[in-house]
């Protein structure tokens, strides 16, 4: 099992003509995913690849092609606007790569989606992957594997780098989520945990979080309440400097807080597996799990 | 991005909140002129990107246009270190000359991102003068706030609440709810990323006005706001951040002997760690993107280098969709254009990882190629040691 995204994702690339876009779609096609439709504004009519049918709106690529999750290349400036208007269109799950989206366009997004069912993943993130069923995002598809480990992080390679861990001690995954590494994301780590911990085919789950914001002490203290399924926890940044942004808009500590000492401690109390070293973030899930 | 005090006070004035009058002097006699201009008594308030100027002897006050020269010749130039600019401290290149102010109370105001309920928070507090997050960990109950409706924006009975709260009536209620109105419309008109008003000060005649004021604006905004990029001043910047900026390197100069090259942010803070771990400290924050190119790794290197204090090099990318025997050739590419002198470390993952070995240890380079991020991190660090 998996969770957010797999055989039944029928996926729309939003900027699908975009260099970012046409590449990464072939990948994620290549990979197996279903995608379904693309949309580019005023190339509605044309064919991706002589495949995938474009559409001018997502309400289209929703009303033709059954489309039912989206992934987002579009450039900053229209990010927001193109989040909007997935969600009006119906579309279930949202995928926002994009990097770089104005702070307070996020907070509109956030209360625009309040009212209406869609859950938005990221912005500036790398996406959702479900092993050998799905790939919605951009990560390197073949450092995964099938299996019963959910991994969740605020970070692009540093996960890839946890899922390497893993595959190379024959741990596979069920999904990876890349929540993003902005201040104002669509699902955080309490939302991932709640799903993995509901999801019969994940068996652990690995955590990677760094300095900035509030999200790891919350994190901890719904694992403390509400998860019975073992957590192995890393938290970047340790070194970093008080008041810089650590290339992440949402890296940084301030005003003395959201330091990765202070969110360690919060995970360790609540009896998360803490590893102080990014190299055993693969060894701990194996031994915490006895194998 | 970072501005002055007395830029954060022109974006105030033109939304209409209440600022003492003055202007920016870079030479004392034009401190002489504003004061005169002023009336002779005025306070000279040096400007640099750092808070706890004065307790640093960074703001005097000053009775006569004679005495504002004199004081703004002595600040101009010197080099100020308070508890926020680090020992190097920070050097005066101008100062902001404003009336004095007959104050009856110090309060404080403030706007920012509640990031776990994605709202702006509406901050007051009676304790103004003295740093937030002391109050907020002192005595939290004396902080109201006001969390703002994204649909509605904040709305004049919030202003009014705060208001209240803060202990104001008669002018100086009318005035504070003006004054935090225009704030809040300062913020999101120029998209700012914090707002602070510390302190707040009413006079006795009943005006409400920013004595200090200090915005940050949000840098994913800037394309929209040409006429704010043009505040950004490079001299309050690293200038080895500011080169790598130039090339679109997200670099943070540390104080380590460990120089790292990372793709991604968060395996760059990873990396920094490791180090750390291992038993050296990092000398930067560097994250090339996830392209990594010749072109990239060679001003990476460049940046790297130039800075003295780098014993050794750690170079750590995770080759996902972008391949490492691409990387490696890169670095092989930069390496000979760049004069290196110290020892380097690679570690290559990912996609196309072992031919990424094969080339660098084929190559004339004295490369030290690690497996794995622990064995990387162990063979900077002894190479540090033995230099």
């Amino acid at each position: 099992m998996s969770i957010l995204v797999d055989e039944t994702t029928r996926l729309v690339v939003q900027g699908i003509t975009g260099s970012e876009g046409s590449f990464h779609t072939r990948q994620m096609m290549e990979y197996g995913t279903q995608v379904v439709a693309g949309v580019t504004p005023g190339k509605g009519g044309q064919k991706f690849d002589g495949k995938v049918p474009v559409f001018n709106t997502v309400a289209e690529a929703v009303r033709n092609e059954g489309a039912n999750t989206s992934v987002i290349f579009v450039p900053p400036a229209f990010a927001a606007d193109a989040i909007m208007e997935a969600a009006d269109a119906g579309i279930r799950l949202v995928v926002c790569i994009t990097e770089g989206i104005p702070v307070l366009d996020m907070v509109k997004v956030r209360h625009y989606l309040r009212s209406r069912p869609t859950r938005l993943i990221g912005p500036n993130c790398p996406g959702v992957i479900s092993p050998g069923k799905a790939k919605v995002g951009i990560m390197p598809g073949f450092i995964h594997t099938p299996g019963t480990i959910g991994v969740v992080s605020r970070s692009g390679t540093l996960t890839y780098e946890a899922v390497h861990q893993l595959t190379e001690l024959g741990l596979g995954q069920s999904t990876c989520i890349g929540i993003g590494g902005d201040p104002i994301i669509g699902t955080t780590f309490v939302d991932a945990l709640a799903l993995f911990q509901k999801d019969e085919g994940t068996e652990a789950v690995v955590l990677i979080g760094e300095i900035g914001g509030t999200a790891e002490e919350e994190a901890a203290e719904f694992v403390k309440a509400n998860v019975s399924k073992p957590v192995v926890a890393f938290v970047a940044g340790r070194t970093a400097p008080p008041g810089r942004r650590m290339g992440h808009a949402g890296a940084i500590i301030s005003g003395g807080k959201g330091t990765a000492a202070e969110k360690m401690k919060a995970l360790r109390e609540a009896g998360i597996h803490v590893v102080e070293s990014p190299a055993q973030i693969g060894q701990t899930v194996k031994s915490v799990l006895g194998r | 991005m970072n501005i002055h005090e007395y830029q954060a006070k022109e974006i105030l004035r033109k939304f209409g909140v209440a600022v003492p009058k003055g202007r920016v002097a870079f030479t004392s006699e034009e401190a002489r002129a504003i004061a005169e201009e002023l009336g002779g008594k005025v306070v000279i308030k040096a400007q640099i990107h750092a808070g706890g100027r004065g307790k640093a002897g960074g703001i005097k006050l000053a009775n006569s246009p004679e005495e504002a020269e004199r004081l703004a010749g002595e600040l101009i130039g010197k080099t100020l270190v308070t508890h926020q600019t680090g020992p190097q401290g920070k050097v005066v290149r101008k100062v902001l000359v404003e009336e004095q102010m007959d104050i009856e109370r110090e309060l404080y105001l403030g706007i920012v991102l509640d990031r776990s309920r994605s709202q702006l928070v509406v901050m007051a507090s009676t304790e103004g003068g003295v740093e937030i997050e002391k109050v907020a960990a002192e005595t939290p109950e004396k902080i109201l706030k006001e969390y703002v409706d994204p649909g509605v924006g904040f709305m004049p009975f919030q202003a009014r609440r705060l208001a209240f709260g803060l202990g104001l009536s008669g002018d100086q209620f009318k005035n504070a709810v003006k004054f935090m109105t225009g704030l809040y419309r300062a913020y999101v008109e120029s998209d700012a990323s914090l707002a602070e008003i510390n302190p707040l000060v009413v006079t006795r005649d009943g005006r409400v006005l920013a004595l200090d004021a200090k915005i940050n604006l949000d840098d994913n905004s800037l394309f929209r706001h040409p006429d704010l990029v043009e505040m950004r001043d490079i001299h309050e910047e690293e200038p080895l951040e500011v080169e790598a900026s130039k090339y679109h390197l997200n670099y943070i100069k540390l104080d380590g002997e460990v120089g790292c090259m990372v793709n991604g942010a968060g395996l760059a803070m990873a990396t920094m760690d490791i180090i750390k771990l291992a038993g050296s400290e990092p000398a930067n924050f560097l994250d090339v993107g996830g392209a990594a190119s010749a072109e990239t790794v060679e001003n990476g290197f460049r940046i790297l280098l130039a800075d003295k204090n780098v014993k050794a090099v750690l170079i750590n990318i995770f080759g996902g969709i972008v391949r490492c025997d691409r990387v490696a050739k890169g670095v092989i590419e930069a390496a000979k254009k760049v004069q290196i002198d110290v020892p380097v470390v690679i570690r290559l993952q990912g996609t196309n990882a072992e031919e990424a070995a094969e080339l660098l240890n084929r190559s004339e380079l004295k490369f030290t190629v690690a497996r794995d991020l622990k064995d990387a991190a162990e063979k900077v660090v002894a190479a540090v040691k033995e230099s």
